[in-house]
């Protein structure tokens, strides 16, 4: 069951649809392999941005619990996420996705 | 005793495998010698369940789970009961003996190894199907059997002319098969059930049976039987047979596998007994091919088809004998056939081993002098095959002819048929005889007798064909009882001689005179000089080309079943192969290759795009989940 309280949009909700809209779409369009990684962090906080404000309105700690993993995890898929660029870059010398199409049957 | 009766069965088996899969080397002799004792231990374990039976009675059975399918309920099922007593103690016992004949007779082979692993299979293959208590059982020993005879009749398949013996063995044999499998099918339905002892207390405890099915299905056993037994029209294999190694002529080709067809119809006798049309039919073709087989007999040169004509014409004997409702007197001529049979055929071996392989009688001669116990062997084997008084040959052969007179179905016909197959018997074993050991020796081999490898199994062999008759005297004479009669009543149904214009004394009497007859046309033909006999044949000529060339019985069939057969296989091969079934079976390959095609350009390679699909999916499944939610 959820809350009365939270079924009421907020306008941060708003902010965050906007926020994950704009990583998803970078994320689909944009070339450039940084720019990618920026939209996937982008649509990570937009959930954050979520989770915070139905945790603090219904005053249950997990959601912010939650948003603190999910900041630690994202650290670590940058710093993979980096290093996989880096190796991509000294493989092709660029960072553009569409370089990379190995993978294709 | 279970126990025994798997060993009889395993034992050879085992021998084969040792041989065959394991050692795979050594001398003629190392090998020949483990496959005898694994022969031997084999026929000593039928002694002792033979003894077993004799005294107690008891029958020794064994049976194991093998398929359950709807109202089907099939075991592996082994019976030792009175016949498998007289069949597995023949094929054992002769057995035995073969194997240590092949020790001497294949001492010059490069890989005895293989030889030995198919006959020991082969003896394993013959228990299970003399054995077996059921149908599907015998037919495994059935196939067994001849999966032996094919490998042992192309044994020289470096020869090409062998190998397509084997192949056309195994082929006709074919044909039999299907009628076999076809009986077994049509029994399985009459009677729900495949075991011989349900079957034959179902035939005779009720009278509501259809006789016509029944009639069917004992006509397609006898197919069966045709095949295997070499009857008319599927005997043309038997000759052909010959090209194997001649202790597996004398095993399976006269003494054993060759009489599997007579074991299955005295087996299903009871089923015989009730169909009187099958049973004239059966006799028809027994007498039909006694008479065709022993004429061809006659005239031919080789010594081992002469024997394997005379085994097609013996088998014509049994099966007349079988026909008329005499069963018990058809496996009597079973057991004396095995002996002398394999006697003669051993003794052939014995002359073309001595003679470095010639086989034409015309280049013998004189070998009296040079085989003296071949000789000796031999003139017991063809007296009692041309049925002299008191060798073995004579009480069996007796039996049958009289038994076609006065048994159940038995007429005047089938009588004078078989009289006049015995003379010509008489004549053409005479022949050969003559041929062989008599005159000057015309040939330029240097003759030498073999080992006594080769002479023990001779000589037991002629004691056993001098004396196996007494077993099965006949009732007429009041010097012995009939114990084989004794035997094997409570297994195969018994017959009650009606009564014709000769007694069995008077009928003995015309039987010996013929023998006399055949062997006197002989002796005046063959016996002063074969330059005679020669000119003799020159005055016969239509008659004598007829017969050397076999009535053309091959030719015909080529021209028959042969020449069709291939002109439609050429069809199948050059049109329905790549234009009927290729296409069928491309068109499929086609379409999913042009499918795949379309796919590939989905999997481009470029994550993005892969990236788009799945939000596509995903908005895809998340509207069907919330379709439900909203509305």
């Amino acid at each position: 069951m959820i809350p009365a309280s939270v079924q009421i949009l907020h306008w941060s909700h708003y902010v965050a649809a906007c926020l994950f809209a704009l990583g998803l779409f970078g994320f689909l369009i944009r070339k450039n392999a940084i720019v990618v990684l920026m939209c996937i962090e982008l649509m990570l906080n937009a959930v954050n941005l979520i989770l915070v404000e139905v945790s603090m309105r219904s005053g249950h700690p997990e959601g912010l619990i939650f948003v603190i993993f999910i900041i630690t995890v994202a650290a670590a898929e940058a710093a993979v996420g980096l290093g996989i660029i880096l190796n991509l870059y000294r493989a092709k010398g660029t960072v553009n996705i569409d370089a990379f199409r190995e993978l294709q049957g | 005793m279970e126990f025994l009766l798997l060993g009889m069965i395993l034992i050879p088996l085992l021998g084969s495998a040792l041989n065959g899969l394991i050692l795979r080397s050594g001398s003629p002799t190392r090998t020949g010698t483990l496959a005898s004792a694994a022969a031997g231990l084999s026929f000593i374990a039928a002694v002792a369940l033979s003894w077993n039976y004799l005294t107690t009675g008891e029958i020794v059975t064994a049976s194991f789970e093998w398929l359950r399918v709807g109202s089907l309920d099939l075991n592996w099922g082994f019976r030792f009961d009175a016949i498998t007593v007289l069949m597995s103690l023949v094929v054992t016992g002769i057995g035995t003996l073969i194997h240590i004949f092949s020790v001497g007779y294949m001492d010059e082979e490069p890989t005895p190894y293989r030889f030995f692993a198919y006959l020991n299979l082969f003896l394993s293959a013959m228990l299970i199907l003399v054995t077996g208590a059921n149908l599907p059982v015998m037919f495994v020993g059935w196939e067994g059997v001849g999966l032996c005879s094919y490998l042992l009749i192309g044994y020289w398949y470096e020869d090409i002319k062998k190998a397509d013996a084997g192949l056309k063995a195994f082929v006709i044999n074919r044909i039999g098969d299907a009628g076999f499998l076809i009986g077994i099918f049509m029994l399985f339905q009459i009677f729900g059930t495949v075991d011989f002892e349900s079957m034959k207390q179902i035939v005779d405890g009720s009278g509501t049976l259809n006789v016509r099915w029944l009639q069917f299905a004992a006509f397609f056993l006898f197919v069966g039987a045709m095949g295997k037994s070499a009857q008319i029209p599927l005997f043309t294999w038997l000759p052909d047979a010959m090209a194997g190694p001649t202790p597996v002529s004398a095993l399976i080709h006269a003494a054993t596998m060759v009489t599997a067809g007579v074991y299955l119809l005295a087996r299903m006798g009871f089923l015989f007994q009730v169909s009187p049309d099958v049973s004239h039919f059966v006799a028809t073709i027994g007498c039909a091919t006694a008479l065709f087989a022993a004429s061809i007999a006659t005239a031919q040169r080789d010594i081992k088809k002469i024997l394997a004509y005379s085994t097609v014409s013996q088998l014509g004997f049994m099966f007349v004998a079988l026909g008329v409702g005499a069963y018990s007197v058809a496996l009597f001529h079973v057991m004396t056939h095995a002996f002398f049979k394999a006697l003669l055929f051993l003794a052939a071996g014995t002359i073309i081993h001595g003679l470095h392989g010639e086989q034409d009688v015309c280049k013998m001669g004189g070998l009296r002098k040079h085989f003296p116990v071949t000789f000796i062997t031999t003139t017991i084997a063809v007296a009692a095959i041309c049925g002299l008084p008191p060798l073995s040959g004579f009480f069996s052969k007796d039996a049958i002819v009289f038994a076609a007179l006065t048994g159940p179905y038995g007429s005047p016909y089938l009588w004078a048929g078989l009289s006049l197959a015995s003379l010509l018997t008489a004549f053409y074993m005479s022949r050969f005889y003559f041929l062989v050991f008599f005159g000057e020796y015309r040939g330029d081999a240097h003759p030498h007798e073999g080992g006594w490898a080769m002479k023990f199994p001779l000589l037991d062999l002629a004691i056993g064909s001098a004396v196996v008759g007494f077993l099965g005297m006949p009732h007429g004479l009041h010097l012995l009882p009939n114990y084989l009669d004794q035997l094997l009543v409570p297994t195969v149904p018994g017959w009650e001689e009606s009564h014709a214009f000769l007694t069995e004394i008077q009928s003995m009497g015309v039987a010996v005179a013929v023998a006399c007859l055949g062997i006197g046309i002989a002796a005046f033909f063959y016996l002063p000089s074969p330059a005679r006999s020669e000119k003799a044949a020159g005055k016969l000529l239509a008659i004598d080309t007829i017969l050397k060339n076999k009535y053309w019985v091959d030719e015909l069939y080529e021209v028959l079943f042969v020449a069709p057969f291939r002109f439609l296989s050429g069809i199948a091969a050059r049109f329905i192969d790549p234009r009927v079934i290729d296409a069928a079976v491309l068109f499929p390959s086609r379409l999913a290759r042009a499918g795949g095609t379309l796919l590939t350009f989905i999997q481009s390679g470029s994550a993005q795009f892969y990236l788009w699909i799945m939000l596509t999916g995903g908005l895809l499944v998340l509207w069907q989940a919330l379709k439900g939610l909203i509305v």
